[in-house]
């Protein structure tokens, strides 16, 4: 696989939830060792995007291509199982698991051979983890429960990472400390990011590239520096967004 | 400060006669009508009207008094209890812990000396070894075996409802599968116990795949509803079916178990004679005692085993997010019907134990009734919790079957009074005390199942850093 060839490739995807078109032709594209990011106001579509490419709901026309493969019909485990792990909307960790369970859980593709090998890994990016090992994941905090959302999905040792909304409801410098620990995954290891944001600024900042999504459909794209500095796009998600 | 809190004491007070006066003046409008008033029929099939002012009076006193006491004493109490149990939270903790180490420990000993220890006080009692074996019958049978099929059956439900989270309201389809297979395979063929009872666990297994196949998209509610149809399907099945399985009627004389082919017959040959023993009824009790016991703690080692296991943790994630567990690579289909399955199998094997002992089945005793009562050991025990739902069995069981016993009830409300009548009246008391005293179960803390070597090397290194 050469450097340039996509990894992951979203081609005129539509999906619908019952008779309600979510997602109209969607195009977005992923390259090996990438950050893209996906930007949008509320219920533009940015999750269904996400979920689609699980599967959950499955794409009624185009295709999903991951690796050469195409995947828009395999069942939801399988396509985890090709190494694409996802932090979801809502974070969704186990809240009656500890924190070390949950880990286990990302790791279950693996039988756990490789499991203190990653473990220290995702206890490095995210130290505080280390501390709550044996706590319950729902008495961890909103900032600690997205580390260990996104610590969950390292554990399966995926190849391309999916975010929805890291950011979602935390304070500013647990957001800056996640964005961060983002960058060095994806510095040291090459690691593929996909992140769905709300916040534009903090991920245009991130990433390599960005698309903007309006109502099902990629409206712009581009470098990130573009994206930040075309007055559209600034006046719609950044100015009076950047406090 | 002295003055604060008398006044406070006095308010609590006037607050509780104000209530218990409303809660009188309640009972009064309530039941002024329903119970202080009653149509009779006279010899002339008039209807007259009696006026029964002593039981309103009853009820109104019952109402206020209670409301009464309720609020000046119940309450307050309970707050200050709350209070101390905030400030010693820590340290108690600690002593619970060691204590709920040892627990399963000891009961287990308990467990396996129980026969013997009934018969030898049993002796004691009665002065005599024989008298000891008979009377000990009772106690065996009625208590020990009868408990521990509930055990097992709510440790094999427990797998379904407590670790997959899945809502299984036909339980009792699957026992009654097991106990069928048992009673059709040995009448007809002749098959050994040995042989029918893993057989009988996978028949009902399977039935376990049959049932968890259309439900697969089922969640919650919708799953319960058509877990229940499946139970009331399999019980119809089981009643018309009369060419095979004789319908109402039941089969009976179904071979006894044996212990490594010895039967527990009198005369030559049998397990008595062959030891020398005098001729009981007792000894096939205590194996069957035995056999319970060893079935049951095996359903609670498979539970303990595979809960360490991948399979066991994908049930527990699945209980709590089929979502998030899809997208981690789980194959939530596999994972459900192995839970299905497994539960059922246990289910299955306690179905054929049954029809072994009692040497008789019939639809009459794979009612809804049996699936709602193993439903209740679950969840009053805490799902997931195999201690709490093995406690949960004795009191319910050993309840229901003590309450049998309390003659000296008749004392205090007359001859006329059975207690056997309000057993599902107690029993019904007794799941509401619990719940509202502790709304997840006996134990309600779900166990770590984080594994055993490799998690000392993991805590051992991580905690010690997590201090600096």
């Amino acid at each position: 696989m050469s450097e340039n060839k996509a990894l992951l490739s979203i081609e005129n995807v539509e999906t619908y939830y019952g008779n309600i078109r979510a997602l109209s032709g969607v195009t977005v594209h992923a390259d090996a060792g990438e950050i893209v990011t996906l930007i949008g106001a509320n219920g533009a579509g940015k999750s269904t995007l996400m979920m689609t490419i699980f599967g959950m709901p499955r794409a009624r026309t185009g295709r999903i291509m991951f690796d050469g493969k195409d995947i828009t019909h395999l069942p939801t485990h399988e396509i985890a199982r090709l190494r694409i792990a996802q932090s979801p909307e809502g974070r969704r960790i186990f809240p009656r698991m500890t924190v070390q369970e949950n880990l286990q859980m990302g790791a279950s593709l693996d039988k756990l051979e490789f499991f203190d090998e990653d473990v220290r890994k995702v206890f490095d990016l995210f130290p505080r983890l280390k501390e709550r090992i044996n706590q319950r994941g729902g008495t961890l905090s909103g900032g600690e429960q997205q580390m260990l959302a996104i610590g969950r999905a390292l554990m399966a040792r995926p190849r391309l990472l999916l975010l929805d909304e890291p950011s979602l409801g935390l304070a500013p410098l647990i957001i800056k400390h996640i964005f961060e620990a983002i960058k060095e995954l994806n510095k040291t290891t090459g690691l593929t990011v996909f992140l769905v944001e709300q916040n534009a600024f903090g991920a245009l900042k991130l990433a390599d590239r960005g698309y903007v999504m309006v109502n099902g459909i990629v409206t712009m794209s581009g470098a990130s520096k573009d994206l930040l500095a075309n007055p559209e796009v600034r006046a719609a998600y950044l100015e009076g967004g950047r406090h | 400060m002295a003055d604060v809190q008398t006044s406070k004491a006095e308010s609590t007070i006037a607050k509780a006669i104000k209530e218990g006066l409303f809660a009188a003046a309640l009972a009064l409008g309530l039941f002024l009508l329903i119970v202080g008033f009653r149509t009779d029929q006279n010899i002339r099939n008039e209807l007259v009207l009696n006026q029964r002012w002593g039981l309103l009076a009853i009820f109104v006193l019952v109402a206020g008094f209670g409301r009464f006491f309720l609020t000046a004493y119940v309450t307050p109490w309970n707050a200050a209890r709350a209070a101390k149990k905030r400030t010693a939270v820590a340290k108690e903790a600690k002593e619970q812990s060691s204590f709920r180490k040892s627990f399963p420990k000891i009961g287990l000993a308990i467990l396996f000396i129980y026969p013997f220890l009934v018969i030898s006080i049993l002796a004691a009692y009665n002065g005599s070894m024989m008298g000891g074996l008979q009377g000990s019958l009772k106690y065996v049978d009625n208590f020990g075996i009868q408990i521990l099929i509930y055990v097992m059956l709510a440790w094999g439900l427990n797998i379904v409802i407590g670790l997959a989270g899945l809502l299984d309201l036909g339980y009792v389809a699957f026992y009654a599968v097991g106990a069928y297979s048992y009673a059709l395979l040995s009448t007809h063929f002749g098959l050994s116990f040995w042989l029918l009872l893993p057989m009988a666990g996978i028949f009902a297994a399977l039935w376990g795949i049959v049932l968890g196949f259309p439900v697969l998209r089922l969640r919650g509610d919708y799953l319960a509803i058509v877990t229940l149809a499946f139970g009331e399907i399999i019980r119809l099945v089981l009643i018309n079916w009369t060419v095979v399985t004789k319908g109402t009627f039941g089969i009976s004389g179904i071979a006894k178990a044996t212990l490594f082919g010895i039967p527990f017959t009198p005369g030559p040959g049998g397990f008595a004679n062959l030891l020398g023993l005098p001729n009981s009824g007792v000894y096939y009790k205590i194996f069957l005692y035995y056999l319970i016991l060893f079935l049951a703690l095996l359903t609670a080692w498979v539970t303990i085993r595979l809960r360490r296991m991948p399979i066991g943790r994908a049930w527990e994630a699945l209980r709590e997010d089929e979502i998030a567990c899809r997208s981690l690579g789980i194959n939530t289909t596999t994972t459900k019907l192995t839970a299905f399955a497994t539960g059922a199998m246990f289910g299955g094997f306690a179905g054929s134990f049954f029809a072994a002992r009692q040497g008789f089945v019939s639809p009459e005793s794979f009612v809804f009734l049996e699936s709602a009562i193993i439903l209740a050991i679950v969840v009053l025990g805490g799902m997931g919790s195999l201690v709490g739902i093995a406690i949960a069995a004795a009191v319910m069981i050993g309840g229901t079957e003590l309450l049998r016993e309390l003659e000296f009830l008749k004392l205090v409300f007359g001859n006329d009074f059975t207690p056997e009548l309000y057993r599902m009246l107690l029993f019904g008391l007794a799941m509401i005390v619990v719940m509202v005293w502790k709304p997840r179960g006996f134990v309600g803390n779900r166990e770590p199942s984080a594994f055993l070597h490799k998690r000392k090397m993991i805590s051992s290194e991580f905690t010690k850093e997590g201090h600096g």
